[in-house]
């Protein structure tokens, strides 16, 4: 698919520009660019290097003083230099030797595939990328962003995702919070309880999707009276009973972060609040709430997060759908006559896969990932932020 | 009489155990829904999805169809899935271990600020990459020759570079705690650099070794968004999320299929889980607050 794409996009230049090579021609610039930083690249790692090192070899084997600064000492020969810092048998230069050895394969796997990823997708996301991958994609400066902000979907996506976090963390937290209270509790089977609350963040999101389609399309209609319409038909519902089945995934894994959070609380104070006469509602809210806040923290971290880089759940229980029509105040802040349909639950990480794989606008796509990362550094830093003011040190 | 035995039974904690028990059941009862409907066939799925099934014996036909059938071939994807996470599971933490290491035990400018370098990839979300990382496997093909893209290559290879983060973190806290003595003595033994790591450092690090492995090998396994970019969900090899989507988006609504692959696919980690709950649960939550 993505190959015929390719050839697609290369009729539409040839149709557009007469032929390649005008095609060529006008994007002189950004291929004189590239030409000369791979020229750099290229450079730096098939001739500065190797000649580096040629020098301090030949310098070695005839013993040549080459004088080079030598900012810990004093004027030394980089011969020396080279030899005692990186050839010897010293402690020293073997020390030097393992860590470039060691640390090699995983920075050099890190920095490939993350951060220069990171930082040409920055790159990316102001070219016209269309997946063609030719390297003559033209710098189109902002306007992806701009154009990000003029697409509805998108819009729509962002302002769902913010719902849907918002619920799915409070659902979760409280779910968990319970569940955590309810097996710190001196109960003969409570580990067993741990176990089976647990059990269900094993399961794939991806799979776990299937399994709830099933149960809402399915078994709970097939009961029939009130429930014969599954909640996944209906735009509103739709999101609920996404937030159900990732509160079933997600909240045995948190349950296990507050349960080790209430197991640190001191027994004493709690003693101590039950003499004073606190019922069991006082002593939650004004002993154990603050000293588990720090949980709160790194739960509610970790929610947000997940809940905002959903993908595969949503993929497999209604694939982004079902349809319903944009929200009022959406329609006529972009001036729409009518309200168009847009899938309900097509969160910002659907509508990023989306706008490069269905639409070949790679770039716009990039654009939005790149939003989206801002947006959700802000909004995890706000919350820590946030939170870590209302910690108690003991 | 009668009284103050129902007092003695119904005491609060006897009515917890019995919440406890009931939402325990509520946790148990999709997985129930899936083990019975995998083991109907396709019409009685229909009429009755969630009394018992009349055959149990039609799970195994079940299975048998999804071992078979060509586009779902269980078997080559169990078997792909297992070899991606192994080999990056196994690479990630040498790897990540060896860094770790070295970074701890070196105390210079340089080691704090790769320290640094690594930290800051834990901030940055899959989906801000991914586009990119695709061009990258794509430009690495056309470079060397070797199929990054659509086989497990790539796979391999980009799950070491996002696995490292973490692990390496993880790792970093844990050789602060291991004095250098031992490594000392080693060294006065006669030990290079590298043999004390292989042979001292290694098997010290057991403890955190195994909550790495559990934290990355339930996302590798699990994953789905990035063999689908790399492999892509029409290929030749699959991994078991990807060969359970296509199913389901091919076949559609062919439920008991469905499910018996939905069920052999969770299959594997829930009888990990069954013999190794203690070392699952302690690593996935004690990776996730570090």
């Amino acid at each position: 698919m993505f190959l015929f794409q390719g050839a697609q996009n290369e009729l539409n230049y040839i149709a557009v520009y007469g032929n390649l090579s005008t095609f060529e021609k006008e994007n002189g610039l950004k291929t004189l660019m590239q030409k000369i930083l791979y020229g750099v690249i290229s450079g730096v790692m098939f001739i500065i290097i190797p000649f580096i090192a040629l020098i301090a070899l030949i310098a070695r084997l005839f013993k040549i003083d080459i004088y080079a600064f030598d900012p810990m000492k004093q004027r030394k020969p980089i011969a020396t230099y080279v030899v005692s810092r990186w050839m010897g048998n010293s402690g020293k230069a073997q020390h030097n030797r393992t860590f470039s050895l060691f640390l090699m394969p995983s920075l050099s796997a890190f920095s490939l595939f993350v951060m220069f990823t990171f930082f040409h997708g920055i790159f990316l996301s102001m070219t016209n990328w269309d997946g063609l991958n030719t390297g003559k994609e033209i710098f189109v400066g902002l306007s992806n962003y701009m154009s990000m902000f003029r697409d509805y979907g998108f819009v729509y996506s962002l302002y769902k995702t913010i719902i849907y976090s918002v619920l799915n963390i409070f659902a979760i937290n409280i779910v968990a919070f319970f569940l955590a209270i309810l097996v710190t509790q001196n109960l003969k089977l409570k580990n067993l309880y741990r176990a089976g609350f647990f059990l269900p963040n094993l399961i794939g999101g991806l799979v776990l999707g299937y399994i709830w389609q099933f149960i809402f399309n399915r078994a709970i209609t097939s009961l029939g009276g009130s429930f014969a319409t599954s909640l996944l038909v209906n735009g509103d519902s739709a999101l609920l009973g996404l937030i159900i089945v990732i509160t079933w995934q997600y909240a045995g894994y948190i349950m296990m972060i507050y349960i080790a959070a209430l197991q640190n609380v001191p027994q004493d104070l709690v003693e101590a609040s039950k003499i004073d006469g606190a019922n069991a509602y006082q002593r939650l809210r004004t002993v154990i709430l603050p000293l588990v806040a720090q949980a709160f923290t790194v739960s509610m971290f970790l929610t947000l997060v997940t809940s905002f880089k959903q993908y595969d759940t949503v993929i497999s229980l209604t694939n982004g759908g079902p349809g319903t029509l944009l929200p009022q105040w959406i329609t006529s802040w972009f001036g729409l006559a009518a309200r168009p349909a847009v899938g309900s639950n097509n969160l910002i990480a659907l509508n990023i896969y989306q706008e490069a794989f269905a639409r070949y606008q790679l770039g716009v796509g990039q654009a939005k990932a790149i939003v989206f990362f801002v947006f959700l550094l802000a909004v995890s830093l706000l919350q820590v932020y946030y939170n870590k003011r209302k910690e108690v040190e003991l | 009489m009668e009284r103050s035995w129902l007092r003695k039974t119904f005491t609060p904690l006897f009515l917890l155990e019995i919440l406890g028990f009931g939402l325990m059941i509520a946790f148990f009862l999709p997985i129930v829904l899936v083990i019975i409907n995998a083991s109907k066939d396709a019409a009685e799925i229909i009429r009755t999805p969630l009394s018992s099934p009349t055959d149990w014996t039609n799970l195994f036909k079940n299975i048998k169809e999804i071992m078979t059938r060509d586009n779902i071939n269980y078997l080559s994807a169990f078997i792909n899935s297992f070899i991606i996470t192994t080999s990056s599971l196994i690479l990630i933490g040498v790897f990540s271990a060896m860094a770790a290491w070295i970074l701890v035990r070196t105390k210079t400018r340089y080691s704090m600020w790769i320290f640094m370098f690594f930290l800051a990839g834990m901030v940055i979300p899959f989906q801000v990459v991914m586009l990119p990382l695709v061009r990258l496997l794509e430009t690495l093909r056309h470079l060397t020759g070797i199929p990054f893209k659509d086989t497990y290559y790539g796979v391999i290879l980009a799950y070491i570079g996002f696995g490292t983060p973490l692990s390496v973190f993880m790792f970093h806290g844990f050789i602060k705690s291991i004095p250098i003595d031992i490594e000392e003595a080693a060294i006065i033994d006669g030990c290079s650099k590298p043999q004390v790591f292989f042979k001292i450092v290694l098997p010290i690090l057991k403890p955190i070794f195994v909550t790495m492995l559990v934290l990355n090998g339930m996302w590798i396994w699990n994953d789905y968004l990035l063999p689908l970019l790399v492999i892509g969900i029409g290929g030749a090899v699959k991994t078991l999320p990807l060969s359970v989507a296509s199913l389901a988006g091919f076949y559609d609504k062919e439920w008991a299929l469905i499910l018996t692959s939905v069920l052999m696919a969770a299959l594997p980690v829930l009888i990990l889980f069954l013999f190794a709950q203690k070392h699952i649960i302690k690593g996935m939550t004690s990776g996730a607050i570090k």
